[in-house]
């Protein structure tokens, strides 16, 4: 499939289109961690995007499409966190993630994952300081986002007795089990994994994805440059 | 619970061998009016899990045809962690809501109860580290005691990596400040897996290491839940 | 290869044999290997294994009387809580025939009816239907819940339980075969009712349970325990079993008492029942006209009388049509009724009905037996010998 980036934060994969706002604000860290930014992730599954999307409260699967996709960027660390600390225990700059489902034609974790990546790489935050308890933020000059490396996620589904990378809508639809692996581009590890669907998997199965998934983030990651 | 005490690997910093449990108690059975109910205990976790039905449901469209649905619901008490929590549903429970029905799923065999509903609900009265697996385990036990037909009695487990090392049964402290985390639920008796999620820094040889110990954690919890039941109906 | 013995406890998923045994009820196959689906007791025919549930809902079946609740009227039918995971509903044309009238004046939401499931469908779609004595709205008495595998237990064997029960105190009792049941006398009484089913319901496991609950009965109603009548070999010992079975009933002989239960719900199915148990629904009516001289025979046949003739707690039915259906409806009615004559069997009571429903569900082999005998029980018995 194609992954092609039209705009900052919009990725098509295949026909799944996915669009992503990064909004940085400044806030007040987690009382522990007083030196560290915040990264909030949220997910819209938007009702033009399915017939089965509806309005409403989010769904448990947009809520864990979010955590998903959010557990990945925090757990791989690949925003250095502690350069998004303005002034220690005081101000921090918070980053909102938002993911709009426009599309669905399937993996929408990869999709989201992409966009997310996309959007992280191209944000630009102003100089921000911290003066006589005010922040003073720069007209002109501008940092990018400290990020420290990337993400690939790979969702596999299991039709049958086969794995399948990438699920198209018509294989999501009739999956018996689905596994998603986020795998780090430098430091070679496995930092977050999802398994959904009715059937089970078996400890084969799983350690096959697990190895197909570094194979295969290369290939996925170049997309993104 | 075990003790397995091993040379090659450091005690933790509770004192636990690399692959001990914190102590576990479960109890089946603990509820009057519910159709099934059980009692976990694991380390400070304290879990209660009830199930009610098969029954009707209003939510028509949440049912099917052919088959009997199951719908869980995960909650921490207010008072189960260390700064009151907001009381109601947030993201985190809802995910783990999703997951936990869809772990215990592949074991259910409702084909003779179509049309019908299983409510499972998952309630953490204290928290300490571990609660989705305590929780799935300590559910399973209260379907099996609720007389819900199944293929297996799933069981949850988790292990995770502290100071580099694999561990088994992250207590909360070794969960806030290890380098990763895997919780799995399976179907002890053909090791199939129906929960699987990780976070954390891990290489593929840990990820195999972790899934493995994790698999031989579950089988041993796996006998606690039988007794639990078996002792549930011949010691009145 | 077995792993297992006769009315060992097990759990889901617990493997039971391997190779040539067959899975039977409440087991599963899975490559070869036979495990149990349920939390239950393994129960052993032949090359047959089963696991009978502790517990379960109650799954509607043709044929079975129940005791349910009106919970909703609609254009020409009542939906009807029948305590299970099915709700059931009753065609106005079982009630009316042909004719159109306002519903919820006849029954309306809240009132408790006995009734019999006419059919059950792929769906468990659950038709009900009044046809049969002693069907109808109960008016008065308590309801009374146990679990429906309970309710063998509390009928006793050809109604042993129910039936001296209903003596002592003096009650009207109708059970469902749903684990409902229905009670009604003095206030004290019902009470009394109330307590002795909840601890039937409990104790349903444990041995000798029969004599105990009349001693129970005999200390609340007489103030006095009944003549000792065949205790002698060891009162002193019984007695302490007495005070003892109410708080700790052994495991083995929970287990004997299970099997009768099995034994009497038809749940051990002989050889020649093989594997399935398909005849179970289709058999019963026939069934009927086979045995109903059988029926009249039985001793229990005055307290059918009894009860239809002095039954004040039941707002008897055909009456209620009598009173206010148009003439042409009297048709019907003949025909109703000659219906009843031929086909049901005359009615005895609830759980006279309800034993007789087991017999008619045992396998064929059984039925043989009990067409020479005037005391089919006897069959039951010897169909068990395990």
């Amino acid at each position: 499939m194609m992954v092609k980036e039209l705009m900052e934060e919009l990725v098509k994969l295949g026909d799944t289109q996915v669009i992503v706002g990064v909004k940085p604000t400044i806030g007040e860290p987690f009382g522990d961690t007083p030196n560290l930014g915040v990264l909030m992730t949220n997910c819209e599954l938007l009702p033009m995007a399915a017939p089965g999307f509806e309005p409403g409260p989010p769904s448990p699967e947009s809520i864990e499409l979010a955590r998903v996709v959010d557990r990945g960027i925090r757990e791989s660390e690949l925003v250095d966190l502690e350069k998004l600390c303005i002034e220690e225990g005081k101000k921090v700059w918070m980053l909102f993630i938002d993911l709009h489902v426009i599309d669905y034609d399937g993996n929408l974790f990869d999709a989201s994952n992409l966009a997310v990546m996309a959007a992280l790489m191209n944000t630009k935050l102003p100089v921000a300081e911290y003066i006589d308890d005010e922040i003073v933020l720069s007209e002109d000059e501008t940092m990018d986002l400290p990020i420290r490396d990337k993400l690939a996620l790979s969702t596999f589904v299991k039709i049958g007795n086969g794995l399948i990378l990438d699920p198209s809508l018509e294989e999501e639809e009739i999956l018996d089990a689905r596994i998603t692996i986020g795998v780090t581009d430098e430091g070679n590890h496995v930092c977050s994994m999802q398994k959904g669907g009715e059937a089970p998997l078996t400890r084969d199965e799983i350690l096959d994805a697990v190895h197909m998934a570094f194979t295969t983030k290369d290939d996925l990651l170049s997309y993104l440059d | 619970m075990f003790f397995i005490i091993s040379n090659d690997k450091e005690l933790r910093v509770d004192g636990r061998a690399y692959d001990e449990f914190r102590p576990i108690k479960i109890e089946a059975g603990v509820l009057k009016r519910a159709d099934g109910s059980a009692y976990l205990e694991v380390g400070g976790n304290k879990i209660l899990a009830s199930v009610y039905g098969p029954r009707e449901s209003y939510i028509r469209r949440l049912l099917k045809p052919n088959t009997g649905v199951i719908r869980v619901r995960y909650n921490m008490a207010p008072f189960s962690v260390d700064d009151r929590k907001r009381p109601g549903p947030d993201r985190r429970s809802t995910e783990i809501s999703k997951i936990a029905a869809d772990a215990l799923r592949p074991a259910l065999m409702l084909e003779s109860f179509p049309r019908s509903m299983v409510d499972v609900s998952i309630e953490v009265i204290e928290a300490e580290g571990g609660t989705r697996c305590a929780g799935i385990t300590a559910a399973a036990v209260a379907l099996a005691d609720a007389g819900i037909p199944m293929k297996d009695i799933v069981v949850g487990c988790a292990a995770g990596k502290v100071n580099d090392q694999v561990v088994l049964d992250l207590s909360e402290k070794e969960d806030k400040e290890g380098q990763a985390d895997v919780p799995i639920a399976m179907m002890p008796r053909t090791g199939e897996i129906t929960l699987l999620q990780a976070d954390g820094n891990l290489t593929e040889e840990e990820f195999e290491e972790a899934l493995d110990l994790t698999m031989e954690g579950c089988r041993k919890i796996s006998q606690l839940q039988h007794e639990a039941l078996k002792a549930r109906y011949s010691s009145e | 290869m077995i792993y297992v013995n006769e009315k060992d406890l097990v759990v889901p998923g617990e493997l039971l044999a391997e190779d040539d045994y067959y899975s039977g009820r409440g087991t599963f196959e899975d490559d070869g290997k036979i495990c149990s689906k349920l939390l239950g007791l393994v129960s052993l025919r032949n090359k047959k294994i089963s696991v009978i549930p502790l517990k379960s809902k109650y799954l509607p079946k043709k044929g079975d009387v129940v005791i349910g609740k009106i919970d909703d009227v609609r254009f020409s039918m009542w939906g009807v809580d029948i305590n299970s995971p099915y709700s059931g509903i009753l065609p106005a044309s079982e009630v009316f025939g042909r004719e159109k009238k306002e519903l919820s004046r006849v029954f309306d939401i809240g009132d408790v009816l006995f009734l019999r499931i006419v059919d059950v469908d792929e769906v468990k779609k659950v038709k009900l239907g009044l046809k049969g004595r002693g069907m109808g709205k109960f008016k008065g008495g308590v309801i009374v819940d146990i679990a429906p595998t309970k309710v063998p237990r509390l009928i006793g064997k050809k109604g042993s339980m129910i039936n001296m029960i209903k003596d002592k105190t003096g009650c009207k009792i109708v059970v469902g075969q749903n684990g409902l049941v229905w009670v009604k006398g003095n206030e004290d009484m019902e009470q009394i009712v109330k307590n002795v089913i909840k601890l039937i319901e409990k104790e349903a496991h444990t041995s000798g349970l029969t004599d105990r609950i009349k001693n129970k009965l005999c200390l609340l109603i007489d103030g006095e325990l009944p003549p000792e009548e065949e205790e002698e070999a060891e009162p002193e010992v019984e007695e302490e079993a007495f005070e003892d079975g109410l708080k700790k009933p052994e495991l083995q002989d929970f287990r004997e008492e299970v099997e009768k239960e099995l034994a009497e719900e038809g749940f051990l199915e002989d050889e020649a029942d093989d594997f399935e148990d398909i005849d179970d629904e289709d058999s019963d009516d026939e069934m009927f006209d086979d045995s109903e001289d059988e029926d009249t025979e039985d001793e229990d046949i005055e307290e059918f009388n009894d009860d239809s003739e002095d039954e004040e707690g039941f707002e008897d039915f055909d009456d209620e049509l009598e009173d206010e259906e148009s003439e042409e409806e009297d048709d019907e009615e003949a025909e109703d009724d000659k219906e009843d004559k031929s086909k049901k069997p005359k009615f005895l009571d609830t759980f006279e009905y309800i034993n007789e429903q087991k017999k008619k569900n045992k396998s064929s082999y059984d039925f043989s037996r009990a067409d020479n005998s005037k005391s089919p029980t006897l069959n039951i018995s010897q169909g068990r010998g395990i």
